[in-house]
């Protein structure tokens, strides 16, 4: 790792301003990606700036739902009992999600920006145009098991690799963002994780010295009837092969609402709008989920190795909405 | 930089000194934030070290691990475990991946069960740390300590530190309920010569014993 | 072995031997005590990093390590231009023999490139923060040419080796005409298994801490299986006298084969220390361990059999495939098991093997008995399905009574009672017979089983005893433990040879200066270790014997010493048990504070017949015993199986195993436990991933190399059939390392047929992999 200053920031004008300042500089919260990455090099910096005093704090029920700091713990807010009680895919994503130990330091702000764990991308000694634009993919023709199956471009394939960010695109979770000049905005979440297309560097709407500063999610009926359904290689600690985060309001057995996202398969949080477009309206059976699945990946584009996930996303979002309705 | 503990008796310096001979840059910018200024969430502990700072190169700094407050040369990249192990002599925590990826380096700060690895020593200044070498009163082994020992919760002893640690906060955290749940939540900490079912039980006696941590 | 003393008569009921102890280093390793070979604090200490190569195949064209060498606390940077030089390499010819090295290349000796990871600068810096990026500012360019990733690769030239597995093992071996059986039996069944890239991976990392006491003296603390292995290796290279060279092995954070060598890392931290005149210490990082002490080969195997239509096997016919690095013929010896284990007149092997960029893999937990079994046992499997027969029974109807390879008796085999009680202790009965019958809600609930077996393989050690006239001793061997209970057992021998409670006992191993022992693999160590122990004391009680019946105030003054027993720590007569004194007494009267005694145990074929076995190794004795020596188990597996999630949680798990004697009831069970964990880890989730453009893993690190964790595991039952072997060592002890984890693969392969009626013949068994099977 190289060496770097240190900057406890204690305003978030000063936290922004640095980073803004300085491209070669970085916000770290609970630093686990951070981390990871600049022992790999995979990211340097020349400065970090540490958010952790800033008050982006809290988990409340706000007149239109639930609003979280940025700088919440992801165990805090997973065994947060509002949350549990009234948006328990957000728990159960979180709580799935890393180790205890992690889920201790991690904040959500820094859960949204997790990085892909492509072996390509964590590696300096391959080509990767999300690490150095322009070098190459070899994930394309290589070892691309654990890889995108939708939202992929010829440039890039990495798997958005978060739980979190998937439950949340699924419920129209907004961010509030905030600049350097102090200036606040509203982005919602499914805007916020761009697509690689020919330029994978760029993942979010990020601008440089751009904070998160928390996230709010709508109440609905949908919220409360929802879950998150994780499938891995093993029991826990480990990245989704495919998740689903699902949320219904069903009555009397017709689906009136829906919320439908995947993880593990896309290269962003994958909200399927076409698998909610065929839920809303229709009876709450098997047959709709499987029609739903279908939706859902319709547009994948398998490679050599995780064509497996096809199937998988859609068994696992057909699970999800069986569970969920039984 | 100001010290975030007053002057301690056990305070000893350590770690090798900088053969560079580079002097620390400390720089300290604006004073203590308003009290105003700081939401009502903020915490006691937070609101003295409410200081803004930078710290670049070769720095002194004051960490308490297990109760006493010890001074350390480090770098600001400097990890809390490297810390631990290499300034402090605590190598109790061990560094088994480095990247947060195995739990060996599994320590708590505030109380609360972190990886070691992935936070900076100049991060945890002004924070309680507690390692393995500070879970027993002297010769007094803690009660996850012996019924580790009477499991056979380990065999190379390389993760055990951090199973422990591990241990004590699932304990404290309520999630030693059931056997479910111990495997559960203690999935943060790999072993690789599989004392898993040994290490359930152990942790599973101490939590039917009543014992609060 | 008829005129040497043996446990199984001075100790025919032991006091402490056997009896669940608990770990005597326990103490130390929940407190955070017990130093591994990274944390010494040694007075100027340096912290060593690896720069290693980005290709797989070419040359270096440049290295620029001016960057690197202005940075704060560099002390030294070494390339293949600068590092001191070696008095012998593995690279020279007949280098690799002489220095027992596990591979027949030292990396920066020259520019060449010969695989991903490899070795290319070794930087020295005063903080571990500093040496590391030091080596990341090392600035290589290479020349590229393209690799062969592997065996699959279509440019991969598949050739025949003379010899596998350092030359251990024929590279074909016939027994009978087993094509011509083939061609005659009713029954033919053939499968391929192909078995992924596995890494040890040890929690600790391998580590090197290397001290130049003088410029021809050398002190490495080595997270290393044998002390005595890397002290030769070291001793080799560096063209010093062996006693010159010492290591240093107190704990170690498992090591499961890849710490059983020296490999190139540990010599080059020692060439840094040299150079910068500092002790110098060096941790692979995890991403290094993947390329720094070997693996477990990628590998395809092809099982023929052939059988009656009573299931009784008539000829068994193996063909193995794998990737080996350039410079040597590795391959792990599968077809030993598939050889030994039934009871089968007709048997044929072959080895194949193509050069790869790889480094040269390594014995990996149950060397060619794990993967080997996978494939004879889940095919056994199939033939037990395809003629309606129980599993269990196709086994019991090809047990081998005897050694099928020679003919041999076996010294003892206790595999019919495994079978048995681990039946009973599983429930075996109620299992439905018919495959993809079980349900638990959605979920499909499979019953498998497979057998396990591990040869005594043959070996030696030494030990010293030094026993107080105060009542207690200090007992010595330069073994290693690796998390197995060699501290522990060890204490429980010499405390029931000795006559003393085991908290008089001090246990000392991991030092050059202390007796050899083998290394700690092959499952030798326990029997091995504990033999010489044993023999050490009475070599304690033949000379304190001497000196009784010459001490005219001794009861046994004027008897003759084959008069005397000895029995608790009291010397006696053996028909006048009355007539005798403690040992205490008659040092006093000899006015001895101390007494030493030294001894070497036998372990296997040696200890039969009586030949030596190299005492840093083990080999196959040059005069066939007159026994067969294997240990044999069983191990019992449930699964739940999801049809759609292709998730497999292994529910229930009975191992039972007869290792002949078991020293400590407590650590061997945890043993057994660990050893399935890591099987199961193999057959469900274990694949290094090795990309086929770079000859490069992708997935070099704990987060993607799934080993697994606690939530994999549900409670395991292990017993063991008390065996009584006479003919393996003085102690009667087999060693169960490796056996724990023999047969697990297949046995939860087993299982998952059970539950699917699919069968799945690659590991890892992923979730891919069994919503493939529906597709089939």
């Amino acid at each position: 790792m190289n060496n770097f200053s240190y900057l406890q920031a204690t305003q978030p004008k000063e936290a922004t301003g640095a980073v803004r300042d300085n491209q070669q500089a970085a916000f770290i919260a609970g630093g686990t990606t951070l981390l990871d990455l600049m022992k790999l090099n995979v990211e340097t910096h020349d400065q970090l700036v540490d958010i952790n005093m800033l008050a982006f704090k809290g988990i409340e029920q706000t007149a239109d739902g639930l609003r979280i700091g940025a700088l919440e713990r992801m165990s805090d807010v997973g065994e947060n009992p509002l949350v549990m009680q009234q948006y328990p895919v957000i728990s159960q994503s979180l709580l799935l999600a890393a180790s205890p130990q992690l889920r201790n330091m991690a904040s959500i702000g820094g859960n949204l920006l997790q990085r892909t764990r492509c072996g390509y991308f964590r590696d300096t000694a391959f080509p990767c145009n999300k690490r150095q634009p322009g070098s190459g993919c070899p994930a394309q023709e290589g070892e691309n098991r654990g890889l995108a199956i939708l939202g992929g471009s010829k440039d890039c394939i990495a798997t958005f690799p978060g739980d979190l960010a998937v439950a949340l695109v699924a419920l129209d979770a907004v961010l509030l963002l905030e600049n350097a000049k102090g200036k606040q905005r509203r982005v919602p979440l499914v805007d916020f994780h761009l697509l690689p297309g020919s330029t994978p560097q760029r993942e979010t709407v990020l601008e440089p010295g751009e904070l998160i500063v928390s996230v709010t999610v709508p109440a609905a009926a949908h919220t409360r009837k929802s879950m998150y359904l994780k499938v891995r290689e093993r029991s826990s600690y480990a990245y989704a092969l495919a998740s689903a985060a699902v949320g219904l309001d069903v009555q009397g057995g017709q689906i009136r609402s829906a919320r439908v996202a995947l993880g593990g398969v896309g290269t962003k949080p994958w909200r399927s709008r076409e698998a909610e477009k065929v839920l809303t309206g229709a009876p709450a059976t098997e047959a709709t989920f499987r029609a739903a699945a279908a939706a859902a990946l319709r547009e994948a584009q398998p490679r050599e190795h995780n064509r497996f996930k096809v199937e998988l996303a859609q068994n696992t979002l057909v699970r999800a909405l069986t569970e969920l309705t039984a | 930089m100001t010290d975030n503990f007053p002057p301690d008796s056990a305070d000893r310096p350590d770690g090798p000194v900088p053969s560079d001979g580079r002097r620390s840059f400390i720089k300290q910018a604006t004073g203590f934030l308003g009290l105003a200024l700081a939401p009502p969430l903020i915490s006691q502990a937070e609101r003295l070290t409410a200081i803004s700072k930078k710290v670049e190169g070769v720095t002194e700094m004051r960490l308490k691990v297990n109760g006493t407050v010890r001074t350390i040369s480090a770098e600001p990249r400097v990890t809390l475990l490297d810390a631990l192990r290499e300034k402090l002599d605590l190598t109790g925590s061990k560094k088994g991946c480095d990247h947060g990826q195995c739990g060996a380096c599994t320590v708590l700060v505030d109380g609360r069960r972190i990886n070691s690895c992935l936070t900076l020593a100049v991060m945890n200044q002004g924070k309680e740390i507690t390692t393995v070498e500070g879970l027993a009163k002297g010769e007094e082994l803690h009660p996850l300590q012996a019924s580790f020992i009477e499991h056979d919760g380990f065999q190379c002893g390389y993760c055990t530190p951090g199973q422990l640690m591990s241990g004590v906060a699932c304990l404290k955290e309520g999630h030693a309920k059931t056997d479910g749940d111990v495997r559960e939540w203690m999935s943060g900490n790999l072993c690789r010569c599989g004392a898993y079912p040994n290490i359930v039980a152990a942790i599973r006696q101490v939590e039917k014993s009543g014992f609060k941590s | 072995m008829e005129t040497e003393p043996s446990f199984f008569e001075t100790s025919p009921t032991p006091n402490v031997v056997g009896k669940p102890l608990n770990r005597v280093d326990g103490r130390d390793k929940v407190m955070g005590r017990a130093k591994y070979s990274a944390e010494y604090p040694i007075p100027g200490l340096t912290y060593g990093v690896l720069k290693t190569s980005d290709i797989a195949k070419g040359k270096i064209q440049s290295i620029d390590t001016s960057a690197a060498a202005k940075q704060p606390g560099v002390l030294a940077i070494y390339t293949h231009l600068n590092i001191p030089k070696l008095a012998v390499t593995p690279n020279d010819a007949d280098g690799k023999k002489a220095i027992g090295a596990p591979m027949g290349f030292m990396p920066l000796t020259s520019d060449v490139i010969f695989y991903a990871g490899q070795p290319v600068a070794v930087v020295v810096a005063d903080t571990f923060e500093r040496a590391t990026h030091a080596a990341d500012l090392v600035r290589v360019t290479y020349t590229t040419e393209q690799p062969i990733a592997a065996y699959t690769d279509p440019k991969a030239k598949i050739f025949d080796p003379a010899k596998i597995q350092d030359g251990k093992t024929d590279g074909k071996t016939r027994r009978g005409d087993a094509r011509a059986a083939l061609a005659s039996a009713p029954v033919q069944l053939t499968a391929v298994y192909t078995h992924a890239i596995n890494h040890h991976n040890p929690m600790e990392p391998g580590a090197t801490t290397a001290v130049w006491d003088a410029p021809d003296r050398l002190t490495v603390y080595e997270s290393t299986q044998g002390v005595t292995r890397t002290q030769k290796a070291l001793s080799t290279m560096l063209g010093l006298p062996q006693d010159q060279v010492r290591v240093i092995t107190k704990y170690l954070g498992g090591g499961f084969g890849c710490k059983g060598s020296c490999w190139p890392h540990t010599v080059l931290t020692v060439l840094a220390a040299k150079g910068v005149g500092r002790p110098v210490k060096l941790s692979l990082t995890r991403k290094q361990q993947f390329t720094s002490m070997g693996h477990r080969e990628d590998q395809t195997q092809t099982l023929t059999l052939g059988a009656t239509k009573e299931g009784k096997l008539t000829t068994l016919i193996h063909e193995k495939t794998s990737t080996t690095s350039p410079w040597d013929n590795y391959a792990e010896s599968n077809s030993k098991i598939i050889n030994m284990l039934y009871d089968c007149p007709n048997f044929e092997a072959s080895y194949q093997l193509a050069r790869g960029n790889v480094m040269t893999s390594t014995y990996t937990r149950a060397p060619g008995e794990a993967p080997g079994s996978f494939a004879l046992e889940s095919l056994m499997d199939d033939l037990a399905y395809k003629l309606n027969i129980d599993p269990i029974q196709i086994r019991l109807l090809n047990h081998a009574d005897k050694d099928p390879t020679n003919g041999n008796p076996w010294s003892s085999k206790s595999l019919k009672e495994c079978y048995a009680r681990g039946a009973e202790l599983f429930g075996w009965s109620k299992r439905n017979p018919k495959a993809g019958a079980t349900r638990n809600g959605r979920l499909l609930v499979g019953m498998g089983m497979a057998t396990a077996s591990y040869p005594v393989h043959n070996s030696q050690g030494m030990a010293r005893v030094r026993l107080y006239a105060d009542g207690h001793a200090v007992v010595q061997s330069g073994a290693t433990d690796l998390g197995t209970g060699t501290y522990t057992v060890m204490t429980q021998v010499a405390a029931d040879s000795l006559g003393l409670p085991p908290e008089k006992i001090r246990f000392e191993l991991g030092d050059t200066k202390l007796p050899t022992a083998p290394n700690s693999g092959g499952s030798v160590a326990a029997g091995t270790v504990s033999s010489s122990v044993y023999m050490a004391a009475q070599d304690v009680w033949g000379r304190l014997t001497k000196l009784a019946i010459k001490d005219k105030k001794s009861p046994l003054f004027g008897a003759k010493s084959e008069e005397v027993a000895v029995e608790n720590g009291r010397l006696q007569l053996k028909k006048n048990k009355a007539k005798g004194e403690g040992f205490m007494a008659l040092m006093k009267r000899a006015g001895l504070d101390d007494i030493e005694g030294s001894g070497s145990g036998k372990y296997g074929a040696g200890y039969e017949t009586g030949q030596a076995a190299s005492p840093a190794t083990s080999g196959n004795a040059e005069k066939p015993a007159t026994h067969s020596m294997h240990s044999f188990g069983a191990h019992f597996c449930e699964v739940q199986v999801d049809p759609d999630l292709g998730t497999v949680r292994v529910t229930r798990w009975v191992s039972v195993h007869g290792a002949g004697r078991i020293l400590n009831a407590k650590t061997a069970r945890s043993q057994i436990i660990g050893g399935s964990i890591f099987g199961i880890g193999a057959a469900l989730m274990e694949a290094t991933h090795r990309d086929n453009q770079f000859a490069r893993y992708v997935n070099a690190d704990f987060a993607d190399y799934h080993i697994p964790v606690n939530a994999d595991i549900p409670d395991m039952t292990v017993e063991f059939i008390d065996e009584r072997d006479p003919y393996i060592n003085a102690m009667g002890v087999k060693g169960i390392g490796e056996i724990s984890m023999v047969g697990v693969s297949a046995a939860v392969a087993n299982a998952i047929f059970h539950a699917t009626g699919k069968r799945v013949r690659d590991l890892p068994i992923t979730p891919d992999k069994i919503l493939a099977t529906k597709a089939v």
